[in-house]
């Protein structure tokens, strides 16, 4: 961060003023002649919340992509179906258990055990060949997509979240300020407050292992020197197993929590694939504060340009990621290799 | 040269002498296809295996020879279509110029090329699992802007009735003629693919492909070749675009979608992307899978919708144990036939 400061003073300048304009216009009560020429707040403040809790969603999914792709330089481009894969089974069981917490365990451990066998069975066997595993990785979505499609068809799904979260909360976000002097504080749906939390709860984890303790080490050392860590006697294989399971259920519970505030329907996958691909390229491949970085970035431009240009909003996303690109190849918070 | 080789054999033959025989044989068959075949497999099958051979070649191209694989084929195929729809005539008149064949078809050749070319000069920067990333993203990108779109590239609904010219008083979208032309458009592209692939910038990009490091210490323009690659592939594809926009006589968003992205790497890589007749071996399994696979599958008691099931399969099963594709699987059984042959003194029997 310092270093940051010190080697780029008028980016982190620029990033700095971006910030503090940004947090001034969520916290201040707006005025007349501000709501005139950028629109009610109460519409901004939804799109920044609604940007907010989709990158948390998009971290989710992203998260074990970022961590599968720095560990073992696996490309999964299957990651889409385990999200919907995932979504899938919540919806039946929390249709059958009645129970939306249920869900979460019970994906994790399934979606689990189907990212073990992909790695034990799949990339294993091709170590090192990218191109290869990218097409068998294409190939397995392509099959996974039409299996899923020949299970639930094609009409879309939605997961009912619990009643202890539905209907809206208050933030201590002023709205707007009525004539009378009465402060309106904003309401927003206490389902998407929770999803927020949660991601966050699970970055900050998923940072505190990796870095803290001894698991984290191995899978640290493995992402810098692979073939050392081997030599130095970790059974790096199952180091291996377990980071791919990790991001392979995390994304299984990511479909839960996609399909509770959004859908699930065929295509889901490829979105979200997608979705990952961009917030990776753009934070960096294989690093986790990266891809909440690029996350963020990416759900705060697809819901403002939403709401600000909605013709194009999908465009956006991609124009960052060309940008970033032309710019920065390797990620913003990538390393270069 | 060619002053030393004629005085080296007295009697030099003939370029066509040199063909081998399969090649005539497979001329003779292809040629003479309209006499025998009917008008369906003749428009249907093969013009639709020629037309996605042509833009799946344009990914063999950059990934067998400049080791770059590219997601971006199909949207360049599908841009060059769009402006033969908006330069020439459609049903979509408000947007549509109506300009003659001979000044559309360039236009939409270079502005294809244009737009593959900024592609390729933001997807070089990066190098194998990026390149593929990349580019699917750039395909999407495509995608969704084609579709919402309204004022050139008329949104959801695309361009209908968009059909080739009346040339030399021939209607080139019956069948017999939509055939030859899309046959004699496959050959032009295989041909030129086989001679670049053979010049000094074919050769030098495969120096590059192979060794990027020694070819830039050699005084090669690694990024320029790259580049360069990517804007012939994008004219091969933008043929082949424009060939498809007359066959389905309409384009949508839907022509460059994900899924069809995807299945020009299928074709491309289930037909091997080393030499460049596979693609059009992987287009004809594609199209032969797509056309007659719900026949099979409900004569099988399935549904007929499982299609996309068998073609992933397929696909898998290819890719798991060969990787170069279907060619790859021909050329090692002929040398385990070999191997079999002469096992003990090494000599063929």
């Amino acid at each position: 961060m310092q270093g940051f400061v010190r080697r780029n003073p008028i980016l982190a300048l620029l990033i700095a003023l971006v910030a503090a304009v940004l947090l001034w216009l969520v916290f201040a009560p707006w005025s007349a002649e501000m709501e005139s020429a950028l629109g009610r707040k109460r519409v901004f403040l939804n799109a920044i919340f609604g940007g907010i809790t989709l990158g948390a969603l998009y971290f989710l999914v992203a998260s074990g992509f970022t961590l599968i792709f720095g560990l073992m330089r696996n490309v999964n481009l299957a990651h889409g179906s385990l999200y919907l894969l995932g979504g899938y089974l919540g919806f039946e069981v929390s249709e059958a258990t009645g129970s939306w917490l249920l869900a979460f365990p019970v994906v994790f451990i399934a979606v689990a055990i189907v990212g073990l066998v992909l790695q034990n069975q799949v990339f294993r066997r091709m170590e090192g060949e990218e191109l290869r595993q990218t097409m068998v990785t294409i190939g397995l979505s392509v099959v996974i997509a039409d299996i899923l499609l020949w299970i639930w068809g094609g009409q879309s799904y939605t997961i009912y979240s619990p009643d202890w979260l539905s209907g809206p909360m208050d933030l201590p976000v002023i709205s707007s300020v009525r004539e009378t002097g009465e402060v309106v504080y904003l309401k927003y749906p206490a389902v998407r407050m929770a999803i927020l939390f949660a991601a966050i709860v699970v970055g900050v984890a998923m940072w505190l292992v990796l870095n803290r303790t001894r698991l984290g080490m191995l899978i640290r050392a493995g992402v810098d020197d692979r073939e050392m860590l081997a030599a130095s006697g970790v059974r790096i294989q199952y180091v291996f197993l377990a980071v791919f399971g990790f991001g392979a259920g995390l994304a299984g519970m990511a479909g839960i929590v996609g399909g509770t505030f959004q859908s699930l329907s065929p295509g889901e996958d490829t979105r979200f694939l997608l979705a990952s691909l961009v917030v990776v390229i753009v934070g960096g491949m294989g690093s986790i504060p990266g891809a909440a970085i690029g996350a963020l970035v990416i759900g705060l431009s697809e819901q403002l340009g939403l709401v600000y240009a909605p013709t194009y909003s999908v465009v956006f996303t991609f124009l960052i990621m060309a940008a970033v690109l032309a710019f920065r190849p390797q990620g913003l918070l990538g390393e270069q290799r | 040269m060619a002053v030393v080789e004629q005085n080296r054999s007295p009697a030099p033959t003939l370029w066509i002498e040199r063909v081998p025989s399969g090649w005539w044989a497979l001329a003779l068959v292809l040629l003479t296809m309209p006499a025998w075949a009917n008008e369906f497999f003749l428009f249907q099958v093969m013009g639709w295996t020629f037309i996605l051979g042509i833009i799946a070649l344009s990914l063999m191209f950059l990934a067998g020879y400049g080791g770059m694989v590219s997601l971006i084929q199909m949207s360049v195929a599908a841009m060059a279509g769009y402006m033969v729809a908006i330069f020439g005539n459609s049903g979509v008149e408000q947007i549509s110029v109506g300009l003659p064949w001979w000044l559309y078809i360039p236009i939409a050749i270079a502005i294809a090329a244009i737009f593959g070319t900024i592609v390729g000069a933001l997807a070089v920067r990066t190098e194998g699992i990026y390149t593929i990333m990349i580019t699917l993203a750039i395909a999407a990108a495509f995608f969704y802007f084609t579709r919402q779109n309204y004022t050139i590239f008329n949104g959801y609904s695309g361009f209908n009735l968009v059909v080739p010219p009346q040339l030399f008083g021939i209607d080139w979208r019956q069948p017999t003629a939509f055939y030859y032309l899309t046959l004699g458009c496959a050959a032009i592209c295989y041909a030129v693919v086989v001679y670049v692939s053979r010049a000094p910038f074919g050769l030098a990009l495969q120096g590059v492909r192979d060794n990027p490091r020694r070819m830039a210490a050699l005084g090669f323009n690694i990024t320029a070749h790259r580049v360069a690659a990517y804007t012939f592939a994008s004219v091969i594809a933008a043929i082949g675009g424009i060939l498809l926009v007359w066959q389905n006589a309409q384009i949508a968003p839907g022509t460059a979608g994900i899924p069809a992205v995807i299945d020009i790497l299928v074709i491309a890589v289930v037909g091997g992307v080393a030499r460049p007749i596979g693609p059009f071996i992987g287009a004809l399994i594609y199209v032969l899978l797509r056309t007659f696979s719900p026949d099979v599958l409900l004569a099988f008691g399935l549904s007929g919708e499982r299609f996309k099931l068998m073609i992933g399969v397929g696909f898998l099963v290819i890719v798991f144990f060969s990787p170069d594709g279907v060619l790859g699987l021909w050329k090692r059984w002929r040398a385990r036939r070999e191997t079999v042959r002469d096992p003990l003194t090494g000599d063929a029997r």
